[in-house]
């Protein structure tokens, strides 16, 4: 897929687009077209210093339809699903589920600067899709090696420490009927591909 | 014995392998009789949501569906996880209050022969089902060893208490059901005012100077509250706080030893049964020496001190005037003197 370097003109409604699109791919009713805008979620937020944007800012971006600055935004990939602007939204904006949802699609449009977090979500959902199961050890090895190499050396006794006291797998557990899941999970794929 | 079906999720043997061997035991004494369900799969964790909506939610109503077919007489799905809890959970109510996805999921299920109605099975996470179906007094009775002496800080992190969508807490942001439980066994529980804020889950794993910070202000403040151990309802809490505390001192040059156990493991030593069956000993920060304590003259309650807070540099505050120790603090500190 060719990703469009320049952004189209503002459609009059682009933001309603997009705004659509973002909460077509959420999993439950989204409600972001009811955020009002009042900053609660960004005042209750852990991560909101590390964030680019703010929850509420993201949200205005998307109404104003600016998908790409939206999608490279660093905002879902800080946000720790801690839930706390979710309980504390006067509008009941699923605000949490949101941010998976922009991941998802910054994920399939590659417009993330950071590889590190869809890189370690890739490793875990292709073990998922393997053996059924996650298996810690693999992961956090791969994942380490192509990413944190130089955290590595700090790591060394906490393996140690957890494999000494069992608590790492050597070998991945696998599920009996795993070609059942495959079967269930290319067809949800396929289902996600037409929307 | 009351029946109850079982999602153990895949860190129950794993790292979280002492949560595991302890809430079976503990289970068992409290007359709860846990079915672990056939050949369920991961739930995908935080991780398969931000991939792909439609095989994220199908992943986790593959085990629903089971759970739907290994029910005798409607009896609850039980996890011990608080994301496996919160996954499953959310499926069920999202295939709901959204029909297209509940439509979709039910499309691929089919493709492996099998379906899920949402709303057949309920689920449930462990402490809550211990709080109110078995309650505080039976707990009670069964205590041979109360915890007496032991200063213990109840963290139940952010997604068991919200975003609760089948609205079984009374409060989100400060509920006190593990407090309760705590101080039923005997033990000293300390008012811990983090006790839902987040841990970073998969931070140290994608951002490490975010999610070390997020654990870091856990640990500080259990420390400043005189707290001998931090208790926990969830693997991926035990492992952040636990196995990522060594890294943490590093990073940020401290000594922290705090240790962190699962409340059933601290259920079962009150219930008189062995430590080390109950996984004490797994943990990277020993909690046998806390433990020692239990049974001992316990020290006069000493009032936390006040916490010694980092001067936080914001920059987009006014300036402010400040008390002299605080100017000498944030001296030591280059940012706030830049700014
Ligand atoms: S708290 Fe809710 S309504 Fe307020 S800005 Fe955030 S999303 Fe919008
Ligand atoms: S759920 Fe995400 S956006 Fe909301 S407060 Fe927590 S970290 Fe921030
Ligand atoms: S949340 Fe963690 S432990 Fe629970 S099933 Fe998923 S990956 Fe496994
Ligand atoms: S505190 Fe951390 S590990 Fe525990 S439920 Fe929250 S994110 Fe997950």
């Amino acid at each position: 897929m060719v990703v469009a370097q320049v952004s189209p003109p503002l459609a009059v409604d682009s933001g309603v687009r997009f705004l659509e699109e973002v909460s077509a791919k959420t999993a439950g009713v989204s409600r972001l077209e009811m955020c009002i805008q009042c900053g609660t979620c960004g005042g209750s937020c852990p991560s909101a210093d590390d964030m680019d944007h703010t929850p509420r800012m993201l949200f205005a971006m998307i109404r104003a339809g600016m998908k790409e600055q939206a999608l490279r935004s660093n905002t879902p990939w800080m946000c720790v699903s801690c839930y706390h602007c979710v309980v504390r939204c006067p509008q009941g904006v699923h605000i949490a589920d949101v941010m998976y949802t922009l991941k998802g699609m910054a994920e399939q449009e590659k417009s993330y600067r950071d590889s590190t977090p869809p890189g370690f979500a890739r490793v875990f959902v292709g073990q998922v899709e393997t053996f059924g199961r996650s298996w810690e050890l693999g992961l956090t090895a791969r994942h380490y090696l192509r990413h944190f190499i130089l955290r590595l050396p700090r790591m060394t006794p906490m393996a140690a420490g957890l494999f000494f006291r069992g608590r790492i797998g050597i070998l991945p557990h696998r599920i009996r009927q795993r070609k059942q899941l495959h079967a269930i999970l290319s067809r949800a794929e396929e289902l996600e591909k037409v929307s | 014995m009351s029946r109850y079906l079982y999602y153990p999720g895949c860190s129950m043997d794993g790292s979280g392998r002492a949560y595991g061997e302890s809430l079976i035991p503990v289970c068992e004494k409290l007359g709860l009789n846990l079915a672990e369900i056939d050949d369920w799969n991961c739930c995908g964790a935080t991780e398969y949501v931000g991939v792909s909506l439609s095989p994220a939610y199908a992943l986790i109503a593959r085990n629903l569906a089971i759970a739907a077919k290994s029910k005798t007489d409607g009896e609850p799905l039980v996890a011990a996880c608080s994301a496996c809890y919160l996954n499953l959970a959310k499926a069920d109510n999202y295939m709901k209050e959204r029909p297209q996805l509940g439509e979709r999921v039910n499309v691929a299920l089919d493709a492996g022969g099998l379906h899920y109605d949402p709303g057949s099975v309920e689920i449930r996470h462990l402490l809550e089902v211990i709080m109110n179906d078995v309650g505080l007094d039976q707990v009670r009775a069964n205590v041979v060893k109360p915890l007496a002496g032991l200063r213990v800080a109840p963290y139940l992190g952010c997604m068991l208490p919200r975003p609760d969508p089948d609205h079984r807490w009374k409060n989100h942001e400060r509920p006190d059901d593990l407090d309760q439980l705590l101080a039923a066994l005997g033990a000293d529980v300390v008012d811990f005012p983090l006790k839902t804020e987040c841990c970073g889950g998969h931070m140290t794993q994608i951002a490490p100077k975010v999610g070390l910070e997020l654990i870091r202000r856990l640990v500080d403040e259990a420390e400043h509250h005189l707290a001998d151990m931090m208790v926990t309802v969830c693997p991926m809490c035990q492992i952040n706080i636990d196995a990522y505390q060594g890294e943490m001192n590093a990073e940020f040059h401290t000594k922290h030893k705090m240790p962190i156990v699962f409340f059933t493991q601290l259920m079962g030593v009150a219930f008189g049964l062995d430590p080390k069956k109950m996984g004490i000993g797994r943990e990277l920060t020993d909690a046998r020496p806390a433990l020692k304590k239990i049974g001992k003259e316990a020290q006069p309650a000493a009032d936390p001190v006040a916490p010694a807070h980092r001067p936080r540099p914001d920059k987009r505050a006014l300036p402010m005037p400040r008390m002299e120790s605080e100017a000498t603090a944030a001296a030591e500190t280059p940012a706030e003197v830049a700014r």
